[in-house]
């Protein structure tokens, strides 16, 4: 249906809503990438099988039924967060989360959950400090300091359908920016404090004015979805989970400076992302919320997508917007910003994909709501990938100024058997490690970038004491090393000399004298590169040396590294004090190198190790030493 | 017309000019690798990296490139600031581990004072990834080379490393080349570049080579010049000019 007014939509949604209240049991199977890797659409297939075959009245679609019948209803949702349990199923209105979910327990859902109201308890997560089982979602620590903008509608609604969007109040806001002026829809933007979400962290209210105040005949917005940060899926989650969210904030912003048309830069390594959004947009077209006179209004804007074919450096505006124009991806010096001079060089506005999520939300509970959430500079929530050796690796959203203790301990659980906490990279490969020291730091973008490090498009890396600082900002370099773009020198050539000392370090090659080379042109590479990739590039040296240079030191003066992974400099040997002799390691080496009897000293054969540590992994007597 | 500062004296300068027009019109010196006054441009080799405050920024400076930033009334610029040839010394250092065969690099290189020794590359090339041979393909409407790749295997190329099928053998990408990188192999008959042989069009009075066929054919389409434009090289159509000229003041 095209609606053609406000009313028809607000008459539609309306009555999909009143469908949606109907609904007795209503079964969201996560089927974001994490729980469709571990085979959430299998499990989806078996739900639905299992229903028929039970003769339930199970739909996969919200479709009008009569007064007083209650449907059972099922659909695949964006991602739900908690990826470290999945494949996750969630049952409403009662609120239960299943997890780790197979096909074969799919059935024992429908035949317990659906037919007899029973809650199968060994499918209930398990706190892991008192071995308690939680059936209500919202008592699970992992969701309970959490406050969703963002992610309000991702792995709450079905992913791919505008009905369901419809039915949870999805479009209503765009209905009430066309009441508005242009003026008074970015006035709430301004009053909301939003902050672009994608790195840069610039006023996203003040952007949307200058565009207009810019000179041109056309102008473009842009939604740059090339997420390349190692360990970040926020972008992802929004973009497959909730694609409608997005569309919908870009067409406000269309609305608020004049844009006709649109771009979404995708990367193509985003396969369900560019299909889904594809999707909502000929959803949108058909249903005249996209296209000429959106909603019978004035407003002309249409979107199209832009895939990306994998460059890091793309996600950087400049360089993603030549390559939509069909260019090689380089960026430019931006001298003059891009909202004056953007796309095809005209007046551009760029945001992230979780910045116009906000969008919606801000248009619908007013700016001044948003600003209540968050801190002072930093306004709202921010969603984050929690990963790394955390317990709870996930999807999350917390308001803005949130301790990074309670991130990590709180809703990321805490650090994988209990090791000792050593940091936590923040901000992706441009970003910086964060030690100890800076756990009561409230997370927003300025208290970040005070102690060093960034915010960054969300990426959070937790690290334990068997993490080496040296060898991560090698790998981070490794990666900036591979995505520079290559345009200007002090990124091309000095992120590979920085990498190659980095390099020498870590086998023990380091001079002395080397440290204070490094970090000169790290310092160089800072302020003499051409674009904000470039200066960011050497911040994992430049943060690591800052928090751990003692571990530098180490490994540069005794040749040691003290976390025991550069493996050039590292010995594995066995604590006689501490070994219990249970066999765990001899099972884990992979190289046969450990040698012993139950009950008896264990020994590795140096020889053989290769020192690739899974012994010490394994060692619940922590009797596996590293010098 | 606005007024800036540039090493503590006062230069008028036109709105939208850079920073490098005014000082190289009032013969300031600012080195460069990677600019050329008929083409866009690019700020990549970062040498001409200048520094700029103003007078309400209170005390704060930035560094950006001389070639690309747009001058603005009261702006004020330091072409020799400690950071500035900081800076320049270390893009060059750079420059040397990258091309250390390069007589351009090495010769500006001794001239700052090369201090810090990085890993160099032995591969022998001289490319340091200016794009002046790409910019001025471009511009003469060819578009036969590119910068591919990435990061430090970036370099210039055809379209998939085979022979560049748009080239029309016109020599500018080596002649603009600064460290001589491009190879490019006349004989009296022919020139090779790009892994393709161009034939020349020898100058009907002396027979020197003149231009490449290919180029001659592309130039007539492309511009409004006479069908026998290209048949007398320029030395023989100035001598006989003069010789004209001679003729008529007897």
């Amino acid at each position: 249906m095209r609606f053609t007014t406000p009313t028809e939509l607000a008459d539609k949604s309306a009555t999909l809503a009143s469908t949606d209240r109907k609904i007795k049991k209503r079964v969201l199977v996560c089927s974001g990438t994490g729980c469709a890797a571990l085979g959430a659409f299998e499990v989806f297939d078996a739900l639905v099988e299992a229903a028929d075959g039970a003769k339930l009245d199970l739909q996969i679609e919200l479709a009008p039924c009569a007064d007083h019948a209650e449907p059972l209803y099922a659909t695949k949702t964006g991602c739900q967060g908690f990826c470290q349990v999945g494949p996750l199923v969630h049952i409403q209105p009662d609120d239960i989360l299943y997890t780790k979910v197979t096909p074969k327990k799919a059935r024992e859902i429908v035949e317990q959950t659906l037919q007899q109201g029973k809650v199968i308890d060994k499918l209930l997560y398990k706190n892991p400090e008192t071995g308690e089982r939680i059936a209500e979602r919202s008592k699970i620590p992992f969701y309970q300091n959490q406050t969703t903008i963002a992610l309000e509608g991702c792995g709450r609604v079905a992913a791919e359908s505008l009905d369901a969007y419809l039915a949870a109040g999805g479009f209503a806001p765009l209905a009430k920016a066309l009441t508005l002026t242009p003026e008074a829809i970015i006035g709430e933007v301004v009053e909301s404090g939003l902050r672009g979400r994608g790195g840069g962290g610039f006023a996203t209210g003040r952007k949307w004015r200058s565009c207009v105040a810019a000179e041109g005949d056309e102008r473009f917005v842009i939604c740059n979805g090339d997420e390349g940060d190692p360990g970040a899926f926020m972008d992802c989650c929004i973009m497959e989970g909730d694609p409608y969210r997005v569309l919908e904030g870009m067409i406000i912003c269309a609305l608020a400076v004049g844009a006709k048309r649109g771009f979404i830069y995708v990367r193509n390594e985003y396969p369900r992302a560019v299909s889904r959004l594809q999707a909502a947009i000929d959803a949108c077209r058909a249903a005249g919320l996209l296209g000429d006179n959106i909603l019978g209004s004035d407003l002309d804007f249409d979107i199209r997508i832009s895939r990306g074919g994998g460059a890091f450096v793309c996600g950087e505006s400049s360089a993603l917007m030549r390559s939509i124009e069909g260019n090689v991806g380089e960026p430019r010096a931006k001298y003059v910003r891009s909202v004056a001079k953007g796309l095809y060089d005209k007046p551009t506005v760029l945001n992230n994909v979780e910045t116009f999520a906000c969008v919606p939300a801000i248009i619908r509970e007013r700016g001044k709501w948003f600003r209540q959430l968050g801190t002072e500079g930093s306004a709202g929530t921010k969603a984050f990938c929690l990963v790394g050796k955390v317990v709870n690796t996930g999807l999350i959203e917390v308001p803005m100024g949130t301790p990074l203790r309670d991130v990590v301990f709180g809703v990321g659980g805490g650090i994988i058997n209990d090791r000792p906490f050593k940091a936590v990279q923040t901000g992706g490969p441009s970003g910086g490690c964060l030690s100890e020291e800076h756990l009561d730091l409230p997370v927003d973008f300025d208290a970040l970038t005070a102690a060093g490090s960034m915010m960054g498009s969300g990426g959070m890396i937790v690290m334990d004491d068997h993490t080496c600082m040296v060898d991560v900002a090698r790998y981070f370099l490794k990666f900036l090393l591979e995505e520079s773009c290559g345009k200007c020198v002090p990124c091309r050539e000095g992120i590979f000399q920085l990498h190659a000392m980095l390099d020498a370090f870590a086998k023990g090659e380091g001079k002395t004298g080397d440290l204070a080379k490094l970090e000169r042109l790290a310092e160089d590479v800072q302020v003499g590169a051409l674009c904000g990739l470039g200066k960011s590039a050497p911040n994992p040296v430049l943060s690591t040396l800052r928090n751990f240079r003692d571990e530098y030191e180490a490994h540069i003066e005794r040749k040691k590294c003290p976390a025991g992974v550069c493996q050039a400099i590292t010995t594995f040997l066995i604590d006689a004090e501490k070994c219990t002799g249970c066999m765990l390691c001899i099972k884990a080496c992979p190289t046969e190198a450990i040698t012993g009897q139950k009950k008896k000293l264990h020994a590795i054969n140096q020889e053989l190790c290769t020192k690739c540590g899974a012994c010490r992994l394994v060692c619940k007597d922590d009797a596996v030493v590293t010098t | 017309m606005t007024q800036i500062l540039i090493d503590n004296r006062k230069f008028n300068a036109e709105e939208g000019e850079t920073i490098l027009e005014v000082a190289r019109r009032n013969q300031i010196d600012i080195p460069t690798l990677c600019h050329h006054e008929a083409l866009e441009a690019v700020g990549a080799c970062r040498l001409c990296t200048v520094e700029i405050t103003g007078e309400d920024w209170n005390g704060s400076t930035k560094l950006v490139s001389a070639c690309l930033y747009p001058v603005e009334e009261g702006l004020i610029v330091q072409t020799r600031s400690e950071g500035v040839l900081r800076l320049r010394q270390t893009v060059l250092d750079l420059l040397m581990a990258r091309c250390p065969e390069s007589t351009v690099i090495r010769d500006l290189a001794t001239q700052h004072g090369q201090v810090t020794e990085y890993q160099q590359f032995t591969d022998g090339s001289k490319c340091i990834m200016c794009y002046l041979c790409v910019r001025a393909c471009a511009k003469l409407g060819c578009h036969a080379i590119s910068a591919v790749n990435r990061g430090t295997l970036k370099e210039v190329a055809p379209p998939f490393h085979e022979h560049a099928e748009s080239c029309v053998g016109c020599g500018t990408c080596a002649t603009i080349c600064p460290t001589g990188h491009i190879e490019m192999v006349d004989t009296a008959e022919t020139r090779t570049i790009w892994k393709r042989e161009f034939e020349f069009v020898t100058c009907k009075v002396c027979g020197e080579p003149l231009i490449t066929k290919a180029y001659r054919d592309y130039a007539l389409e492309n511009r409004r010049l006479p069908n026998d434009y290209y048949t007398v090289c320029s030395a023989c159509k100035k001598s006989e000019l003069s010789g004209h000229f001679a003729r008529l003041s007897l």
